[in-house]
């Protein structure tokens, strides 16, 4: 591995991103919108306090799983990842690059929706404020290598996309957010257990409350564990060789 | 001393066998040009001498390494058929991209666009460039390592005379200055412009030699006589 590589890779994902304003502006204002969406809905009542700070910290999985996906498709179908085989770059230099911009970019979407949460909308959280913004990062780089991992899977950028509500939905669906996890069947909730993204609400859901309790410290190290799982999975799609 | 060793190379794809254990050699220092129609597996060829096709059997030596050996990813530049650079990017960005993965120069960066006249075009995004600048971008991010094998697959498709005549010139400097090109090309009248000649046809070599030894082998005058004449007997 080298600094260096890695540090180039992120550079040019981020050179591209910024060749595309409309696809930064709509990173940004997409969840700014559906946060005030929320709180309009709900009169800025409990329900918006409840589901405000899990879904600016889970927005940032969405969106970047998304973006990978699509740009390690890209580099995929048009020949750059290939001509990348052939030079001295290690595939963790890949996935780090694309990591480490991805998650530069999540830091100025949390950091803004943020701003106008807590700011505008007013929206309140017991915990540190700043604990929601670094777990809506955390959530970025998982979404970010579950991306690189699935795009392996698509051969078109329809596919792709499709990959989205099928990876996602479900997640958002048993995490915790819509039912409580202590009601949900027991099988329902034995898959909720083995999915990522419930311990990421959950820590969400305890910055929110201030409880945050030994449970937090499990759920941070679980998401940590899934981030590295997923950029194992997604080295191990990365051929150097292919037919 | 041989560049480049393919020892009865088997490549199958999409189950079909598009490499019939081909045999060949390139030699060091030589502009070896590669010639076949159409889908008699050129790109095929090349695509395992730079060590990203997966074979079914025999093998490719490069510079004395198994192909896609690590120790010769800094030693080998490579061309692909379709342009593989980023199109939402300019061919300067393009080019420090490849150069810092490399650990080549700016410097370098300046004398890539140069040595395939782009300076003019160098702060332009790729996507808005015309299908020969953008394979020119394509063949410039290949030089930029200074490599000791080139392997360009059809640098000149697409090309005006003029900047066909100037890159075969630059094929045969970097030649002089000790490195090996191989050069692929279905346009037979790039054959008289290489040094050695490899003609394939359905995944099985036809022919190797210098262009001179093709004509007196098959008494032709035009390379593209020799080429069907070669068929012909083979048949
Ligand atoms: N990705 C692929 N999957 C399956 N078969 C393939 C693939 N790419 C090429 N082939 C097949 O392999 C054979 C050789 O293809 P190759 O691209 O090596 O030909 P080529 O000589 O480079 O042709 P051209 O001059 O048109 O570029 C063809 O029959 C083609 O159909
Ligand atoms: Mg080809």
């Amino acid at each position: 591995m080298s600094l260096r590589v890695t540090l180039a890779v992120a550079a040019r994902v981020l050179a591209q991103l910024r060749r595309d304003p409309r696809t930064i502006a709509l990173i940004v204002g997409v969840p700014c919108l559906l946060e005030a969406l929320l709180k309009e809905l709900f009169r800025g009542g409990p329900v918006f306090q409840h589901a405000g700070p899990p879904l600016l910290g889970l927005f940032p999985f969405v969106t970047m799983f998304l973006v990978t996906s699509i740009t390690m498709l890209r580099e995929r179908t048009s020949g750059t990842l290939e001509r990348l085989m052939t030079m001295p770059l290690a595939k963790l230099d890949l996935l780090a690059g694309y990591g480490l911009a991805f998650a530069l970019v999540a830091v100025v979407q949390a950091a803004v929706v943020s701003l106008l949460s807590f700011g505008l909308l007013g929206l309140h959280v017991e915990g540190a404020r700043i604990v929601v913004v670094a777990l809506a990062v955390a959530n970025a780089v998982l979404g970010s290598a579950l991306g690189l991992f699935v795009s392996a899977f698509a051969q078109t950028e329809f596919q792709a996309v499709q990959f989205m509500p099928a990876m996602v939905f479900p997640q958002i669906l048993l995490c915790g957010l819509f039912v409580d996890r202590e009601a949900m069947a027991t099988w329902l909730r034995w898959i909720s257990d083995a999915l990522p993204l419930t311990y990421a609400y959950d820590a969400l859901a305890r910055t929110a409350t201030g409880t945050y309790g030994s449970r937090f410290v499990v759920d941070v190290c679980v998401v940590g564990g899934c981030i590295l799982v997923a950029l194992a999975l997604g080295a191990a799609t990365l051929r150097r060789r292919t037919a | 001393m041989n560049a480049v060793e393919v020892e009865r190379l088997r490549v199958v794809r999409g189950g079909k066998v598009v490499l019939h254990d081909l045999s060949c050699g390139v030699a060091s220092g030589s502009v070896t040009g590669l010639l076949g129609p159409s889908g008699s597996g050129k790109s095929t060829l090349i695509r395992a001498i730079v060590g990203v096709q997966r074979v079914a059997g025999g093998g490719v030596r490069v510079l004395g390494s198994p192909a896609g050996a690590k120790q010769l990813r800094a030693r080998v530049g490579y061309m692909t058929q379709t342009p593989s650079v980023y199109g939402d990017l300019t061919v300067r960005e393009n080019l420090r991209f490849f150069a810092s993965v490399l650990g080549a120069s700016r410097d370098r960066v300046e004398e890539a666009i140069a040595e395939v006249s782009l300076l003019e075009d160098a702060d332009r995004v790729v996507a808005r460039l015309s299908g020969g600048q953008r394979a020119r971008v394509s063949l410039a991010a290949a030089l930029l390592g200074a490599p000791e094998l080139l392997v360009l697959d059809e640098p000149t498709v697409g090309l005006d005379p003029v900047l066909r005549r100037d890159l075969w010139r630059l094929f045969h400097e970097l030649a002089e200055q000790g490195a090996t090109l191989i050069v692929s090309s279905h346009v037979m009248d790039e054959a008289d412009r290489c040094t050695a000649l490899l003609l394939i046809r359905e995944g099985q070599l036809l022919a190797q030699g210098t262009p001179a030894e093709l004509r007196a082998r098959t008494g032709a005058e035009q390379l593209d006589d020799a080429f069907l004449r070669l068929i012909e007997t083979r048949s």
